[in-house]
């Protein structure tokens, strides 16, 4: 079983940091092997960023597989980049808030999440990263959330002051995810 | 110790601490930057010096002076960095001063592109520097194997007093993986490294008991040259029992995939995607790309095997040379190539392997 | 008899110097030498030399010693000093090396205010390759990339380095001495005290530029060459401490 992932969106997005957070809390978890790539340009800001994520019980061959079992999509230009290679039967994963164009394939599932108006809801534009890591693990139960939520505590143990807002967030996230199953 | 997830730059620089190195000099070119930004944090907590040079050539010419002193010393780069520090590069070799050195190549030639690439293959295996010297190249296909390589590399590079090259490339360097670390060498083993180096390295030496260090990168005389030729070039030969390669279902294979590094393990992956779907296919996956193990393609049972496919990420093929010095005409090579920072993609892997076995 | 003067011990008795009659590397080698044995650190001394004519003492110096890549003596003594912080560590360079190929390496080298003695043997010309043109040539001085001698439009002009590094705010001692004359010789040889003696207290660094000659590549006699040093280098190159801290 080899779960290929890839998460896509602004930089600024959280998106790399979403993804380390997964790949981190599967090593720490389980027994099982994993990567994280990020897709990196000369840019040091603004612009698209986008990692991949490979959850495995073998070897890991490609870092970058060439067709995604999930998608996560922060904005529009990424969804049109990226749709392409979700393979037919994947789950795509929008940021609806800001992801309004129609999706033109019909043999994805979909899940919607509204990860920014939530994060702003919250009086916080930057947990949207957090919820969205939620939103994936609580719909596809690829870890125990509590192994994330330890991870994140973890990543975040310099900040303490953030880990209420992160936990609400993510829960949020967990909630919205499990409940589109 | 449990394992940790960690980025390969910084993988391969914790490597090298724990290996003893203690002095590494550097500068900034992606995509290897948390090398130095790792090694300027992590020097420190271990007593070693990390100095960010004005540039490669200087930093190279530091870690010749640093490993000339007795000190386990490392530089790291990528592509166009690499050749400019081909010329400390080759001091080091001709002076017999071990030091490590890691390329995490990217796309070429010159400024090339900062995306990941196995460009530099010729350069690393065949001619690092002027003067026709070799060393050991490692090619790790993953972070762990970085590690284990980089960390051992220092003791060949004392061993042969040569340098060691770890040969990996963009996608090793900021992918993250799973890695479990081997010891910390402790002072104690420190010193007794820098100590067992006394008799040649420039820690001083009272003239009239002992005989001073001389770190001579060449000699006026052409007789004494020829003879440093000569005595590197038997150890290079030596340098046969320490080949290492992975080979996998060579008995009856009918395509043979061949690649190294980060290609390595996507052709890995599409050889059991093709075993599983009745295409007997094997691999052969050199670890040490120099010396490099031609010795592993005798072991191809060429009565089955229909072509040999040759995999890297460089356009022409560089790795594919030497896969047909090893093949030897006994089978057709076919390539499955691509370059310039785009990384291999399994599919393409598949669909050669594929295309081989209808025609 | 009471013996007043004998060879440094640190010149291998039995080998002989492959310099040019009328050189005066073999003088600054031996002032060298004799500075180290005052301060008794014979047995802990490194010398990174520079490519070109510097490298003819290799073969008959007692002493540790390295040959840096041409220009850079500099980074290579950072990196030995580094390892080994007990040792004292000097470069011992030409022109073409320091002011031209290994302008960065000395000027990062002095700005880090690495806790090095740089001795700079400036002939104003390339010897070992035969009289090219140098960073330090003077304007008409002839070489041969430059047959119709150093042309200022063209070539710019003498690159003075001590007052170069004069401008960094971490060296700690600079100074221009000679060795055209006794005097001139003794002050140099304690010039190079004073910058070993700056490292051993830990100071930083330090450089000590001679102005020296080049009788074969300038097409003098010794004689004529010391002429020439009094009456065109040092007009160019003034003689004195630029800085001491």
């Amino acid at each position: 079983m080899e779960t290929n992932l890839c998460i896509a969106g602004f930089g600024g997005q959280g998106v790399m940091t979403m993804g380390k957070f997964l790949a981190d809390a599967t090593c720490n978890a389980t027994e099982k092997k994993v990567t994280f790539f990020p897709s990196y340009g000369a840019e040091q800001r603004g612009g698209t960023a986008n990692c991949y994520v490979v959850i495995s019980d073998e070897e890991i061959g490609a870092p970058l597989g060439d067709v995604m079992d999930d998608l996560v999509v922060m904005n529009a230009p990424s969804l049109a980049k990226f749709l392409p290679i979700l393979k037919s039967g994947g789950t795509l994963f929008i940021n609806s808030s800001i992801v309004s164009d129609d999706i033109s394939r019909s043999d994805v599932k979909l899940v919607k999440a509204p990860v920014t108006e939530i994060a702003l809801e919250m009086g916080n534009a930057k947990v949207l990263n957090v919820i969205m890591l939620g939103v994936y693990v609580g719909y596809t139960e690829v870890l125990e959330p509590e192994v994330v939520w330890e991870t994140i505590k973890h990543k975040l143990s310099s900040k303490p002051k953030l880990l209420p807002l992160n936990k609400e967030a993510f829960e949020k996230g967990l909630v919205l995810g499990h409940s589109q199953k | 110790m449990a394992r940790l997830f960690m980025k390969g730059t910084e993988a391969v620089a914790e490597a090298a601490v724990r290996a003893g190195c203690r002095f590494f000099a550097g500068y900034p070119i992606t995509p290897q930057n948390e090398v130095p930004e790792y090694l300027s944090r992590r020097m420190p907590e271990v007593g070693g010096v990390f100095i960010q040079g004005e540039s490669e050539v200087a930093s190279i010419s530091m870690v010749y002076g640093a490993a000339s002193a007795g000190t386990r010393s490392m530089t790291s780069s990528s592509s166009p960095g690499i050749a400019l520090k081909s010329e400390g590069i080759s001091y080091c070799a001709s002076a017999l001063i071990p030091m490590v050195y890691s390329n995490f190549a990217r796309g070429g030639p010159g400024v090339g592109s900062i995306q990941p690439a196995q460009q530099d293959y010729f350069q690393a295996t065949k001619a690092s520097g002027n003067g026709g010297f070799q060393m050991m190249v490692f090619a790790p296909s993953s972070v762990q194997e970085a590690v284990d390589l980089t960390y051992e590399a220092f003791d060949l590079a004392d061993r042969d007093r040569n340098p060691v090259c770890i040969l990996a490339d963009g996608v090793i360097a900021t992918m993250m993986e799973s890695v479990e670390f081997p010891p910390m060498k402790s002072n104690v083993e420190i010193d007794a490294i820098k100590e067992s180096k006394r008799e040649w390295a420039l820690v001083g030496h009272d003239f009239e008991k002992e005989k001073r260090a001389w770190i001579e990168p060449g000699h006026w005389q052409t007789k004494d040259m020829q003879k440093a030729n000569e005595d590197a070039a038997a150890m290079y030969l030596e340098w046969e029992k320490d080949i290492r390669v992975e080979e996998y279902g060579l008995e009856d294979a009918e395509i043979v995939l061949t690649s190294y590094g980060i290609s390595a393990r996507v052709v890995k992956s599409a050889v059991s995607i093709l075993r599983a779907e009745g295409i007997k296919a094997g691999y052969i996956r050199p670890i040490t790309v120099n010396p490099f193990p031609y010795g592993a393609y005798d072991h191809i049972n060429y009565d089955k095997c229909k072509a040999v496919l040759n995999v890297e990420m460089s356009i022409p093929a560089q790795f594919g040379v030497d896969v047909k010095v090893g093949v030897k005409d006994r089978c057709p090579i076919e390539h499955c190539l691509c370059s310039g920072g785009n990384i291999i993609s399994r599919n393409a892997v598949l669909d050669a392997a594929k295309k081989i076995m209808k025609g | 008899m009471q013996k007043i003067y004998t060879r440094t011990k640190t010149i291998q008795q039995d080998k002989v110097s492959g310099f040019c009659p009328g050189c005066m590397h073999s003088t600054i080698i031996k002032l060298i030498g004799e500075v180290l044995e005052e301060l008794d650190v014979v047995d802990r001394t490194a010398c990174v030399l520079g490519i070109g004519c510097c490298g003819l003492q290799m073969d008959y110096m007692a002493y540790d010693n390295s040959t840096a890549p041409h220009g850079r003596a500099c980074a290579t003594a950072t990196g030995v000093k580094r390892s080994n912080p007990e040792s004292l560590v000097f470069t011992y360079q030409g022109d073409g090396d320091l002011a031209s190929i290994g302008l960065a390496e000395t000027m990062s080298a002095a700005n880090r205010g690495e806790n090095i003695s740089v001795i700079f043997v400036n002939n104003g010309i390339y010897g070992m390759t035969g009289g090219q043109m140098a960073p330090t040539t003077l304007i008409g001085m002839k070489a041969s990339t430059a047959p119709k001698g150093r042309i200022a439009d063209e070539h710019g002009y003498p690159m003075h380095m001590c007052e170069i590094l004069n401008q960094l705010t971490a060296p700690v001692y600079l100074e221009r001495t000679s060795c055209n004359n006794p005097a001139n010789t003794m002050k140099t040889k304690n010039a190079i005290k004073k910058a070993f003696r700056n490292q051993l207290d830990g100071k930083g660094f330090s450089m000590v530029e001679i102005v020296t000659s080049c009788p074969t590549n300038w097409g003098l006699d010794a004689l004529a060459s010391l002429e020439y040093i009094e009456e065109k280098m040092l007009p160019e190159f003034p003689l004195g401490v630029i800085r001491d801290r």
